[in-house]
């Protein structure tokens, strides 16, 4: 993500509104995974996996193609057998048979009956769940399908199919949401509806369990990430701690030396880089570019070149996945 | 249980396909049975009415109508195949695992589908051979009248079985086609093995050997009554007869594939990874 001296391009949905309702209670854990493995043969998908989730956190599961996602999901959702290890939905005393009942999840593609309408497929699955059947409405309405509740599955748009997997979902009040690459597939309209409908949800105070290998969506709506890759964790923890930085500026002025000088003494600076005359500076705490620019002004400093920069999710990630 | 039956229901019944293979497999046989019931005139030339040869008499009538009707049950193993391979195609089944229905349950709903099914038609079957055999038979003595009824039972539990065994190849090969396939390939592997045996002893224990295998010991529930009618025809002519009876041990062995396919139906589930 750039952040330019004066155009400064904001995420639509960024973490901070995410995170009002939400507090976090390490006590109120909803899935614990152990030492999770699962072999295909001699590919093993997933290895010796061990995280957990809490309530309240939106959670992204990021990793390439093929590192192993939906293999995990498929394994806590009770349609892979594991391997090895074990898991365990909420305080552990719960069979996963009855933790499904509440947990919503959705998997790679939507799958319903193609001949059935949309309201049908709904009653389908609230019988399933035990669910009354006033939600259907309800849910269609959050997902904005209530118009085309009486039409058949197989005349839905992907994008619409999906809406309809997420109101399906939602259908039980889950305590959890599990998605699986909810916007693949879809054009930017349907990803922008998608996103803003998660945001919704995770606003009221739903557990939200993201997989994706878009690096700017889990940046975008999770709070807390774990990265997969073949198999093997690399990192979890929360989003920004994976960013760990405030971000850095780039400068470049005539006046190299009293500059380097100023930043030097400046507690908000940490870690300084010169290249070519221009200055990198990395920050320690929260300052933006124009407040910046305007205190270095006061002080006689005028520059030619001033950028804000922040690591992006992708070079960190990049950066995670290269090393193994 | 009924919340079971009722989900498959639903996928059954709002599926035009699977619609009218159930409605043809409960119409075809009834149609079957009334127009023989009825007096057909050939242009004057001649009169056939079944009635007339004493196939709608009490007893035996209970035995022609389950053999007869129980031919039609390809109609719904169809269906039942397709059920299995529907779900695989569309991977519902995996939703409806993630949903929370259980490998146990989803096994269950479809398998007392199979039994919901099988009762409803042997029931109808029941009602309409009572009436039918009520206005046609010579004999109406409420002994007479219920004498071979087990012929009712023989033909419940030889839906289940076959279509136990639809649902078992369904679940196997996960794709109807090659499900009806299978069905074919098993029929032609009891004759083989019935060859085998013939082969090696003598053709007396090759037809035992072979009554233990699915297809024939569902066959062998209700033999072909066909013999037994000109049996009645030349009571004279003592090599015609035959054991056409329904016995204990063919439900026993029948019952026994029942639960078998049953069970192996959902170890195959449960060992897979959707």
């Amino acid at each position: 993500m750039l952040f330019y001296f004066s155009t400064v391009t904001k995420p639509k949905y960024n973490r901070q509104t995410l995170t009002i309702n939400q507090k976090p209670n390490i006590l109120d854990s909803i899935l614990t995974i152990n030492n999770l493995t699962k072999k295909f043969g001699y590919l093993t998908a997933v290895k010796n996996l061990t995280f957990t989730i809490n309530k309240g956190n939106v959670y992204g599961i990021l990793g390439p193609n093929g590192s192993g996602k939906s293999t995990t999901l498929g394994v806590v959702l009770n349609v892979v057998n594991k391997t090895e290890g074990d898991y365990h939905w909420f305080d552990g005393n719960t069979t996963t048979h009855d933790a499904l009942k509440k947990v919503g999840a959705i998997i790679e593609r939507p799958n319903f009956y193609p001949y059935m309408t949309a309201y049908e497929n709904l009653k389908l699955v609230c019988k399933i769940k035990g669910v009354d059947y006033s939600k259907i409405d309800e849910k269609l309405k959050i997902v904005g399908l209530d118009e085309r509740k009486d039409s058949k599955f197989r005349t839905y748009s992907l994008g619409m199919k999906q809406r309809l997997a997420i109101a399906s979902a939602l259908l039980n009040d889950p305590e959890i949401l599990i998605l699986d690459e909810p916007t693949n597939g879809l054009d930017p309209q349907g990803i922008h509806q998608i996103r803003s409908l998660i945001k919704e949800i995770a606003s009221k105070g739903t557990t939200i369990l993201l997989a994706s290998h878009l690096l700017d969506e889990v940046e975008k709506v999770c709070t807390h990430v774990v990265v997969l890759n073949k198999g093997e964790k690399l990192y979890s923890g929360r989003v920004d701690e994976m960013i760990s930085s405030h971000g850095f500026f780039e400068l470049k002025t005539d006046k190299h030396d009293v500059l380097m000088e100023f930043l030097e003494n400046n507690t908000s600076f940490g870690k300084l880089k010169v290249e070519d005359e221009i200055i990198t500076a990395f920050l320690n705490e929260p300052l933006d570019a124009s407040t910046f620019n305007k205190l270095l002004f006061d002080k006689g400093i005028t520059l030619s070149h001033l950028v804000k920069r922040k690591e992006s999710l992708e070079e960190q990630f990049l950066q995670l996945t290269d090393n193994n | 249980m009924f919340r079971l039956i009722q989900l498959e229901l639903q996928k059954l019944w709002l599926n035009k396909a699977s619609k009218v293979l159930i409605y043809i497999s409960f119409i075809l046989p009834f149609t079957v049975l009334i127009l023989s019931s009825i007096k057909i005139n050939f242009f004057g030339f001649f009169t056939l009415e079944l009635g007339e040869l004493g196939i709608f008499n009490f007893p035996i009538i209970w035995h022609i109508t389950t053999f007869f009707a129980a031919q039609f049950k390809f109609f719904f193993a169809i269906v039942v195949v397709s059920m299995i391979g529907n779900e695989y195609s569309n991977k519902t089944i995996k939703q409806n695992l993630i949903d929370g229905l259980s490998k146990k349950e989803f096994i269950l709903s479809k398998f007392y589908t199979i039994v919901f099914f099988s009762l409803v038609a042997t029931v109808l079957i029941g009602v309409a051979t009572f009436l039918i055999g009520l206005y046609y038979s010579s004999y109406t003595e409420v002994a007479i009248i219920f004498r071979e009824i087990e012929f009712l039972p023989a033909y419940f539990v030889k839906l289940v079985g076959f279509f136990s065994l639809c649902l078992f190849f369904g679940m196997l090969v996960k794709r109807s086609a090659f499900a009806l396939g299978l069905l074919f390939i098993q029929y032609l592997f009891e004759w083989i093995v019935f060859w085998a045996v013939v082969e090696n002893t003598t053709a007396d224990i090759a037809w035992k050997v072979k009554s233990f295998l699915p297809l024939e010991s569902m066959w062998k529930l209700i033999d072909q009554p066909i013999q037994r009618i000109i049996m009645t025809k030349f009571p004279e002519k003592q090599d015609l007869v035959y054991d056409y009876g329904v016995h204990w041990y063919e439900f026993v062995i029948v019952i026994g594939w029942t639960a078998i396919f049953v069970f192996l139906s959902y170890r195959l589930l449960k060992k897979r990874d959707l």
